[in-house]
């Protein structure tokens, strides 16, 4: 059960941004804190060990588990930390769970603070998970806030994923790195949100290979690049086989930041169908005038413009 | 009450090795004080360009626009919006992310209920509980984008408003209500309500009827004085070239 210290006040507002939890919820979940595990709780059909040959944990749900939720935030609320984390998630077949992860990093030191995770998804046939992360920084200090995620996700056949991944403030450098494979009439669906500002940079690369037949993935990224910031997508989706992909990425560019799009589609197969959109620029004009006609300011216009672009 | 004053509009053409100027509007005074005035004329004679000076999204090259008498000839889109003018675009605006429910609120001023969102959307038409959580974006047509800009308007309540081609792809649903919207807007606000319109119904409830053509005012007056000339000839471009402008008794 909960056996865990009381969170500080930093590290509860942390807790709150990546999770809108106060504390751990019931059920299965685990708590990293400065680059420890601070505690885990395992439930009936899901269970969640300490990995004995690295840091990190595996998470093992039954066959058949419906509507339950796993949770496993990371806190880092001191300087100069700098941890790789290897996280196994084994879900059973026809299994149907929501897994909420996310880092949040509060640096008020020089030093620069960073964590890198490790993801790997193993979905059994039929089974369906919903992941949720959201990684967000703040802290006064001059140490950047590092954060590296890498998901692995590779599903078997009639497995489906949804991924919602949020990076919306405070973050210094990133590099999001997702590949999955696919088994026949399996699906990926990727939605990305990504803010930076100041001189941040974000990188994100997906790399979705379609092997199944009748797979399909659909990747959407939408991201707001303010200040000096920086911004670099890259996709490669190979379709294998009788598939279907299509990717998205919609981004708005403001004052001197930049963002660079890569987009790579590869039909190796005569029925594979795929599909690639990207669009860069800044907000709309007539977008901010009608928000104007409405009684806003310019300023009070973009916010909204942006804020409903990045919901 | 709007009134503008001698305004003139015009803008630079610009070509290699030619930069001569166009004039969109001439000369154009015009008040506008009655529940409904509606302007009309050919395409490409200054009808949206009016409208965009009035809301403020384009000022004029010369003269003045006073609203209830104040001068709001240097007031931003912003200022003119709060002092009480709204302005539903030709073509509506699209916007990834924000949903109807937004956009209503937006211009209601406050956040408000669903109910109170249902109620301005089921005005123009649209089943509300279908639309409400739905993204301003790609996915609605031509016609809902349409209805939904009208919507925004009525939530404003404001005392001057400004439709341009309201009716334009809205052909399914029947005039009638279009012009019970407007009625209503009237009973709500009691203020006035310019539409520019080619429609022989909407001109037909109008107390003022405004003819612009090349970027002037060719003719003015009460729809009983302006509809036979209208419809005499087969378009206002003509009425003008007949030498009929510019009569209040056409």
């Amino acid at each position: 059960m909960a056996e865990f210290k009381k969170l500080d006040p930093i590290q509860k507002q942390l807790l709150e941004q990546i999770s809108d939890l106060h504390t751990m919820p019931e059920g299965a979940w685990s708590l990293r804190i400065n680059g420890e595990l601070a505690g885990k709780n395992s439930s009936e059909h899901i269970t969640i060990e300490k990995k004995q040959d690295l840091p990190g944990i595996d998470i093992r749900i039954a066959p058949g588990t419906k509507n339950e939720s796993v949770h496993i935030p990371v806190l880092l609320a001191q300087t100069g930390i700098k941890e790789l984390v290897y996280n196994d998630f084994f879900i059973g077949e026809n299994c149907d769970v929501t897994i909420v992860a996310g880092c949040g990093i509060h640096n008020a030191g020089d030093q620069a603070s960073e964590h890198s995770g490790i993801h790997r998804f193993f979905l059994d046939k039929g089974a369906r998970v919903r992941y949720v992360e959201k990684h967000y920084g703040s802290g006064e200090g001059t140490g950047e806030r590092v954060m590296n995620p890498t998901t692995e996700v590779h599903l078997a056949e009639d497995a489906y994923m949804e991924m919602e991944t949020a990076q919306i403030k405070g973050v210094d450098s990133t590099v999001r790195v997702t590949t999955g494979t696919l088994a026949d009439r399996a699906t990926l669906v990727v939605h990305e949100k990504i803010m930076t500002h100041g001189k941040q940079y974000a990188e994100t690369r997906f790399r979705v290979d379609l092997n199944g037949e009748d797979c399909g993935t659909h990747v959407v990224s939408r991201s707001v690049a303010k200040d000096e910031s920086h911004q670099l997508f890259l996709s490669e989706v190979n379709g294998n086989n009788r598939c279907s992909g299509h990717t998205e990425c919609d981004a708005i560019i403001m004052d001197k930041a930049y963002v660079v799009a890569k987009p790579e589609i590869a039909a190796n197969h005569v029925d594979a169908s795929l599909i690639h959109e990207a669009a860069i620029g800044k907000i709309a004009g007539e977008q901010l005038i009608k928000l104007m006609t409405l009684g806003l300011t310019e300023k009070e216009a973009e916010e909204q413009i942006i804020n409903g672009f990045l919901k | 009450m709007l009134e503008l004053q001698h305004i003139s509009y015009e803008v630079s053409e610009q070509t290699p090795g030619n930069d001569r100027k166009a004039e969109i509007l001439h000369d154009v005074s015009l008040t506008v004080e009655d529940r409904f005035v509606a302007v009309t004329g050919p395409n490409g004679s200054g009808k949206s360009t009016l409208a965009k000076l009035i809301a403020g999204i384009i000022k004029p090259t010369s003269g003045r626009i006073l609203l209830d008498g104040t001068d709001i000839t240097d007031m931003s889109i912003t200022e003119r919006a709060r002092a009480g003018i709204s302005f539903a675009f030709q073509q509506p605006v699209r916007f990834k992310g924000l949903t109807v429910k937004d956009l209503i609120s937006l211009a209601a001023g406050k956040s408000i209920s669903v109910g109170q969102a249902c109620t301005y959307l089921s005005e123009v038409g649209l089943c509300a509980k279908e639309y409400i959580n739905r993204e301003v974006n790609a996915s609605l047509s031509g016609g809902e984008l349409k209805r939904i800009e009208i919507a925004m308007i009525i939530a404003r309540g404001t005392k001057f408003s400004v439709f341009d081609e309201p009716e334009a792809g809205i052909d399914l649903w029947s005039f009638n209500n279009l012009i019970d919207v407007f009625r209503g807007m009237y009973e709500k606000t009691k203020g006035n309500i310019l539409i520019i319109s080619h429609q022989e119904r909407i001109l037909d409830i109008a107390d003022k009827i405004i003819v612009i053509s090349g970027g002037r005012v060719a003719a003015q007056g009460t729809k009983d004085e302006i509809m036979p000339a209208l419809l005499g000839n087969t378009s206002a471009g003509c009425y003008v070239a007949a030498g009929k402008g510019d009569k209040k008794n056409g």
